[in-house]
């Protein structure tokens, strides 16, 4: 296999929030992810994964440890490690195509061929006709693959998104998951995908790794072999899924311990 | 008056997409849209309000309850609008006449009233969010405007008159300074807690495209904190009219306030409501005219809702 697209070696994560005790939250983390890999971290709650996806898209320091993007160490954030979050964060300022252009403005491209791309990008992710709209003109759903567009736009090599569908209905949820294998698919990028939801990590990921409660560290590593598009009447599903709830109880239980010893 | 427009503006956006659902099989079109019934609505509420309001003196005065030399109904101050018209001098003397009799005199009165808290308007708002931002970006301005700009920004900008006559003199300069200094403040100090409150994401966002510290700054922080300092600026309007008038009044030798000050030296009651009439009228067409402004301007926001998102 080539170089890994993200590796992570022995990364920490300490913070001290102001007059409070300082935080501890990842702690000697290792993995790498391989070029057009789809990743999923799954976690309980305040384990660090979105941490952890900030620090890859260089927006926070690490504390320890290096994370390297195809060889090159991380220093500041760049559009090739596009970063989606639980909100779309669409500005409410430009239209559909201007947002999914902007950072393409930022980067100076000719006005005629950010419209190219920008209108490129929206077919590809089902907006094509939503291009002059306003962000709150469009649905939850709609607002959170218009965010997809802006960072495809950009041509990332790997696309974080800290929890995307989380806000979004069941049936909404599972139209986006389709809609994201298809895109990981076309695009060829590595995605890191945080979620806390045990069959949103089945359903996607080509490896699952799983968190320990805080101090975050990888508890284990979890290869997916089932064909897709997967089917939760699969009983190999089943059986995935009996195992990532005993994992993630575990850790539960052990957050909650902790909780009440403090 | 905020809330209608309100109703308006939405009836516009809404009025293109409710259509088809709206054309029911039963009946035949309506005849107005809903935007213009609503905006026509919001008109015939306005002129019962004020019927009612004029209606109420008028009978007052009717059945005698009301000396007429010390309030006029408004069908005695707005009578004799030719004798009125002749207290709208320009030529800048306090109690002059006017020898010829017309309307030019009152609109150049009223527009260099107006003219005063436009510029004063637009210089405040200008300095303080460049002064706001300023504070905000550099901590050594922070540390050392800071202390100054919250004791002075309590101070009433009518308390600065006699700073602004010393400095500038009588003239225009000194009512500008006051508009400048009533809406200075509250947008300096606005603009700090908006830059703070601009979400974490759109800034993320604006770092991971590689956009310059000066990029993120005109692309993203001034298009999401601009909803909120008009605003303010909407809120310091009336503000704003009530000082240039206390300008006008004490330090300036022409203009509506100095009209009203003659009008009341010279125990001229009708002439003192006429002038009230007038600024009214400037003060909610002003107020129109920025919230149009601000529906061209800040298309993405609706009329009334001003916080960042």
């Amino acid at each position: 296999m080539s170089r890994p697209a993200v590796s992570i070696q022995s990364v920490s994560k300490r913070w001290t929030p102001e007059g409070r005790a300082p935080v501890h939250a990842l702690e000697d983390l290792s993995f790498d992810v391989a070029p057009g890999e789809f990743i999923v971290l799954l976690g309980p709650s305040g384990c660090g994964k979105s941490t952890l996806l900030y620090m890859i898209a260089g927006l926070e320091d690490v504390s320890g440890g290096t994370i390297a993007c195809d060889g090159e160490p991380v220093t500041e954030p760049s559009a090739e490690r596009g970063l989606i979050f639980q909100e779309a964060s669409l500005f409410p300022w430009l239209t559909i195509a201007d947002n999914v252009a902007f950072g393409l403005a930022v980067q100076h491209v000719q006005p005629v061929k950010r419209r190219e791309i920008a209108v490129e990008t929206l077919k590809r992710v089902g907006l094509g006709d939503m291009l002059d709209k306003k962000p709150d003109e469009l649905s939850g759903g709609m607002r959170q693959r218009a965010a997809c567009a802006r960072a495809l736009a950009m041509r990332p090599k790997v696309l974080m998104m800290d929890e995307p569908f989380a806000a979004l209905d069941v049936q909404t949820r599972a139209r986006m998951q389709d809609f994201l294998l298809q895109i990981w698919r076309d695009s060829g990028a590595s995605i890191l995908l945080v979620t806390h939801s045990i069959d949103e990590a089945i359903s996607l990921a080509d490896r699952v790794v799983v968190f320990t409660s805080r101090p975050g560290r990888v508890k284990t590593i979890v290869p997916i072999d089932l064909p897709r598009p997967r089917e939760s009447r699969d009983p190999r599903y089943h059986a995935y899924r009996d195992m990532f709830t005993e994992l993630l109880a575990d850790e539960v239980d052990r957050a909650f311990a902790e909780q009440e010893a403090v | 008056m905020t809330a209608d427009a309100g109703q308006t503006g939405l009836g516009h956006a809404e009025a293109g997409r409710a259509a088809p659902n709206t054309a029911a099989p039963i009946a035949k079109a309506p005849l107005l849209s809903p935007a213009l019934r609503r905006r026509l609505s919001a008109i015939g509420w306005g002129l019962v309000s004020l019927s009612l309001f004029a209606g109420l003196w008028e009978a007052l005065w009717f059945f005698g309850m009301l000396n007429p030399l010390l309030l006029p109904p408004p069908h005695l101050f707005l009578s004799d609008i030719p004798g009125t018209l002749k207290f709208f001098d320009r030529s800048n003397r306090i109690g002059s006449v006017a020898s010829g009799v017309g309307v030019w005199p009152l609109l150049f009165t009223m527009g260099s009233t107006t003219l005063r808290v436009l510029v004063g308007l637009t210089l405040g708002f200008t300095c303080g969010v460049a002064v706001g931002a300023a504070i905000h970006y550099v901590k050594l301005l922070r540390n050392l405007l800071l202390p100054t700009i919250l004791l002075l920004a309590p101070i009433s900008p009518v308390a600065w008159l006699p700073v602004a006559i010393f400095v500038f003199g009588i003239g225009d300069v000194p009512a500008i300074f006051l508009v400048f200094i009533t809406v200075f403040f509250a947008i300096v100090l606005s603009t700090g807690a908006q830059i703070e409150s601009v979400p974490k994401n759109y800034i993320h966002v604006a770092r991971i495209m590689g956009a310059s510290q000066r990029q993120t700054f005109w692309k993203v922080i001034l298009p999401a904190i601009l909803p909120s300092l008009f605003m303010t600026l909407r809120l310091n309007l009336f503000a704003a009219w009530m000082v240039v008038l206390i300008a006008e009044t004490v330090g300036v030798g022409t203009g509506l306030g100095q009209i009203t000050s003659m009008a009341r030296s010279t125990f001229n009651a009708k002439l003192v409501f006429f002038t009230m009439a007038i600024i009214g009228l400037l003060g909610f067409l002003s107020d129109f005219a920025l919230r149009q402004v601000q529906h061209k301007m800040l298309w993405w926001v609706a009329p009334n809702q001003g916080a960042a998102r």
